[in-house]
């Protein structure tokens, strides 16, 4: 076992691991913060996508031990309360979901692509940049329409 | 229409907890004290097992207990069942072989399931399965679908020593062959149905848990039908009697068929609970869900049509070889044959249908319902064979169809189906005017100054879903009717619970289901929650798929809501001291007719459950109903999709330019939704199109075992989708509404290779129309392809 310490949504946490923790399973089975899912176990999917020190990272092949003094955000530190992130509230108000099972992964990843490619996504660049997130009901069409208007929001709150 | 009611865009009500991480999957149960399973897989497509050693994996840290298929049978736990019997058109029964939950002496495909390790962690019982020894005598396999009837092939049940599960047939034989007598020009085909992977993003769990005191089990798993689950669990495997047995599928993945299947895992995991005395969990990774999650199509067919003079259909005759895997998995026999074959009429009249279908053993993965299931399948050969008889009697694609559409209802094709309404017509005007196919000509000569290749393809699907009158489909073969159940119960506060037969697994249905409610009772949707998925709080019922749960689910709701409505009448008679015959129920409120008197529904629900004003001798207090709803007929949506794209000869990339949908649901409860299911049928039609098929290898193992070897479509692989509606009302439920969740995938494959082969100028392409294979065909006819 061994010690390791990093900041989960603002709070710090320190526990005794398996050196072999995947980040992923440190945050669903240590933490209980099971928002943040399994859908491939090989960084293809994009479910487990949470953030690391502010960039977008696939939990799923990250050692938790590796992390130590780290930032990580996860769906669940996403929202402040009852208020959604713009990000959320766009997912929701497009349709942008059915199974709930890729979303947080996907909402991580946008809000990620957001920070990285500003607040006026085109069609073409949200496409290309969900290259990382596998969605098996939605078709995109209004993952899409939900980022770009998550985008705009997020520029409005600026 | 209220602003929640029937018609309305509604926001999903289960959104909120998907989006803040909140759902509740069935890899999200913990258990106390709870053990981890780890599944050995059979390396081999056909192996005899000589013997297995666990004494070395037994002695690992952690290890609570391994078991294998010879624990299952001294337990008399009985094999996984096929629920649908076919009969070969000789009138033989089908041959179904034993499929123990556990290998007994043999394998049969690679991931086939051997043993079982069950441990304190889950890294526990995979290190401890890597020490257990296996000697297998490796078989030769039968892998190929065209190979597995040829004499002399591996056989992979002894019950079936050709490998044939079955040899049935549907329609007249003598009437077609006739109708071929006659015709001016017979079209025919060889048409390929690839296999393919579902893939929801929820892996399959399963959670088995035993409590010692009561003697009794609970099952959390992901399942699209948990009363389904615990019947067969139950009756057939063994496990204990359904009061003894609680099957739970909380927030479920997604599903697309593949967890509409009692698997070898769940029923692993909730046996040996008992047997360790602690919950057993188990977590598909997504190689698994490959190599062992049912696949669906996989058909390889010959099709011909038969024309008369005027470019009629005369007759259809087709012969269908389709791979049931290497064993026959819950619903899989009926999906090439009643899910299949009744669909071959299309939207046209046609008067002379013969289709054989070969059902056949292979060492693959079994094969069964994935969305659309047979219908795909169907509407590919039928609309295949249309654009191409088109194109060889030089007639526009689209007027030849229309020439043959069915245009009166009820309409008896010559394959069992009724079609009750329709207006096909409609539908592709009205596509092609969203589509701009007047424009094509033009786009396509902008395109070949680019040196591009565009393409224009149609289908004109229908399909029958809303499964399915019980006594019908019971006639047919299947194993259990196919009716729906659901329970409203009125609070005294007057807040409605619905309990209902039918899963969510995306659909969406605690919306529209509480938008139903919110119609009826003129309650908000706030005021009403769906409860589903759990078989200690709801009665049997029989789950969701085969786009049922608007059609047969729904109106359940309905037949119970009419009960509810019909008790707090009386109810608001005693209140209102009025006969309940003058009552009139209108937005929420109860008047009595000609007079100011009336009370609001929440207000009878509270005197239902007071009981002060009326004799509880005479009429029992409380508000709550149920009903059982069995359909009187499928239903029948149907719609026009038009695919345009453009192909870079150089590199054989297909990019999707336009994606036009016009389809008729009959009345839609939730267009957002609605539009919802019908963007993503479309995408895992193009992923069929262009991306996804399922490689086996020559000895049986599985290529495509991963998302770096098997292509999901990604969000740049697809268009936007420009989605329109035609409506006519269905006659046989009382919302009349027709289902929407299978549409996209049955009417897109066609479209897609339509457009290709239009742009190629050839026929010669088959599914998946990857870069590589576009690229290829169109060197290979590069003389026709270069003079376009």
């Amino acid at each position: 076992m061994a010690t390791v310490s990093m900041s989960v949504n603002g709070k710090n946490v320190s526990r005794d691991i398996d050196p072999r923790t995947l980040l992923v399973d440190f945050l669903r089975e240590d933490l209980r913060l099971t928002g943040t899912h399994v859908g491939c176990d090989t960084t293809q999917c994009g479910c487990c996508t949470v953030h690391v020190d502010g960039k977008a990272m696939k939990s799923c092949t990250l050692l938790a031990i590796g992390l130590e003094g780290a930032q990580i955000t996860t769906i669940e530190g996403l929202a402040k309360g009852q208020e959604l992130h713009p990000m959320q509230a766009a997912f929701r108000e497009h349709h942008g979901l059915q199974c709930g099972f890729c979303t947080p992964g996907m909402i991580m990843a946008a809000v990620d692509m957001v920070n990285r490619k500003g607040n006026d996504l085109d069609d073409k660049t949200i496409r290309e940049e969900l290259e990382g997130n596998i969605c098996r009901c939605t078709g995109y069409h209004n993952i899409v329409k939900a980022i770009h208007s998550g985008a705009e929001a997020m520029g409005a709150g600026k | 229409m209220s602003s929640t009611g029937i018609g309305a865009r509604v926001q999903r009500k289960e959104d909120f907890r998907f989006i803040t991480g909140k759902g509740h999957y069935t890899d999200d149960v913990n258990r106390h004290g709870q053990t981890h399973a780890a599944f050995l897989r059979s390396p081999h497509a056909h192996a005899e097992i000589l013997s297995i050693d666990a004494s070395a994996a037994s002695a690992m840290p952690g290890v609570v207990a391994i078991f294998t298929g010879d624990d299952l049978a001294a337990d008399k736990i009985g094999g996984l069942i096929c629920g649908w019997m076919i009969h070969s058109k000789d009138g033989e029964p089908m041959k179904a072989g034993a499929h123990p939950a556990l290998a007994q002496g043999k394998v049969r495909y690679v991931g086939d399931h051997v043993a079982v390790v069950i441990a304190e962690t889950l890294s526990q019982a995979r290190d401890a399965l890597e020490k257990i020894v296996v000697d297998y005598k490796v078989l030769p396999a039968t892998v190929a679908t065209g190979d597995a009837l040829k004499p002399g092939a591996p056989v992979v049940h002894d019950v079936a020593p050709d490998n044939a599960v079955y040899r049935w047939a549907l329609g007249n034989e003598a009437e077609t062959k006739d109708a071929f007598a006659r015709a001016a020009h017979v079209t025919r085909m060889d048409i390929v149905n690839n296999r393919l992977i579902p893939n929801p993003m929820e892996p399959r769990a399963a959670v088995g848990d035993w409590d010692s005191g009561s003697d009794a089990f609970t099952l959390y798993t992901t399942s699209q039908n948990p009363h389904v689950a615990r019947l067969v669990l139950s009756a057939f495997i063994g496990i204990a009697p359904e009061h003894k047995l609680r099957v739970i599928a909380p927030d479920v993945g997604g599903g697309f068929g593949s967890k509409i299947f009692i698997y070898a895992e769940e029923t692993v995991c909730v046996w040996a609970a008992k047997k360790v005395g602690r919950p057993v969990k188990w977590t598909s990774d997504r190689t698994e869900a490959f190599l062992a999650d049912a696949h669906g199509r996989d058909h390889v067919t010959h099709a011909e049509m038969a024309l008369d003079a005027a470019g009629k259909i005369l007759g259809l005759r087709v012969h269908t070889t389709a791979n049931l895997g290497a064993y026959l998995s819950t619903f899989s026999s009926s999906v090439p044959t009643y899910l299949y074959a009744p669909l071959l009429s299309g939207q046209y009249n046609i008067p002379a249908i013969y289709c054989e279908v070969d059902g056949v053993y292979t060492n693959t993965a079994p094969v069964d319902a994935y969305r659309g299931a047979g219908r795909p399948e169907a509407t590919f050969v039928i609309e295949r064979m249309m654009e191409v008889a088109a194109r060889e009697i030089g007639e526009n694609p689209a007027e030849f169809r229309r020439k043959n559409f069915v245009t009166s209802f009820p309409h008896q094709t010559p394959v069992i189906m009724c079609y009750d309404a329709g207006d096909y017509g409609a539908a592709l005007d009205k596509a092609m005017a969203m589509a701009d196919t007047a424009g094509f000509a033009t786009r396509k000569a902008d395109s070949a100054r680019k040196g591009l290749l565009r393409g224009l393809g149609f289908s004109a699907y229908i399909e029958a879903c809303g499964i399915a009158p019980s006594a019908a489909v019971g006639s047919l073969g299947a194993g259990v009717g196919l009716w729906e159940s659901a329970e409203v119960r009125v609070n005294p506060i007057g807040t409605v619970e619905i309990l209902t037969g039918s899963h969510s697994h995306g659909q969406g249905h605690e919306t529209t289901f509480a938008q139903l409610v919110s119609e009826r009772l003129g309650i908000s949707i706030d005021n009403v929650s769906i409860v589903h998925g759990d078989t200690d709080k709801v009665q049997m019922g029989m789950g969701t798929y085969g786009s049922r749960s608007g059609a047969v689910g729904m109106s359940a709701i309905v037949k119970a809501l009419d009960k509810i409505e019909a008790k707090a009448k009386k109810v608001a008679g005693f209140v209102l001291e009025a006969s309940a015959d003058d009552i009139d129920f209108k937005d929420g409120k109860f008047t009595v007719r000609g007079t100011d008197k009336e009370i609001d529904f929440a207000s009878v629900a509270l005197q239902a459950y007071i009981a002060h004003k009326f004799n509880g001798q005479e009429l029992e207090p409380g508000l709550k109903e149920s009903a059982f709803w069995d359909p009187t007929n499928f239903t029948f949506p149907a719609g026009v999709h038009i695919c345009e794209l453009e192909i870079d000869p150089a590199t054989g990339v297909t990019r999707i330019d336009r994606w036009t949908a016009v389809d008729d649901f009959g009345n839609v409860i939730n267009p957002m939704i609605v539009e919802g299911q019908v963007h993503g049928g479309i995408a895992q039609g193009v992923g069929q199109a262009l991306l996804e098929g399922a490689v086996y290898d020559a000895s049986g193992q599985l290529v495509t075992a991963s998302y770096m070897d098997y292509s999901m479509p990604r969000a740049g692989d697809l268009p936007s989708y420009d989605i329109g509606m035609t409506q006519t009302v269905c006659p046989s439920n009382p919302l009349g509404i027709k289902g929407c969740g299978e549409a996209g995938a049955i009417a897109a494959p066609p479209a897609v290779i339509n457009a290709i082969t239009d742009a190629l100028g050839h026929e010669d392409i088959a599914m998946p129309a990857t870069p590589l294979a576009v690229w290829r065909a169109i060197q290979k006819h590069m003389p026709r392809a270069a003079a376009e």
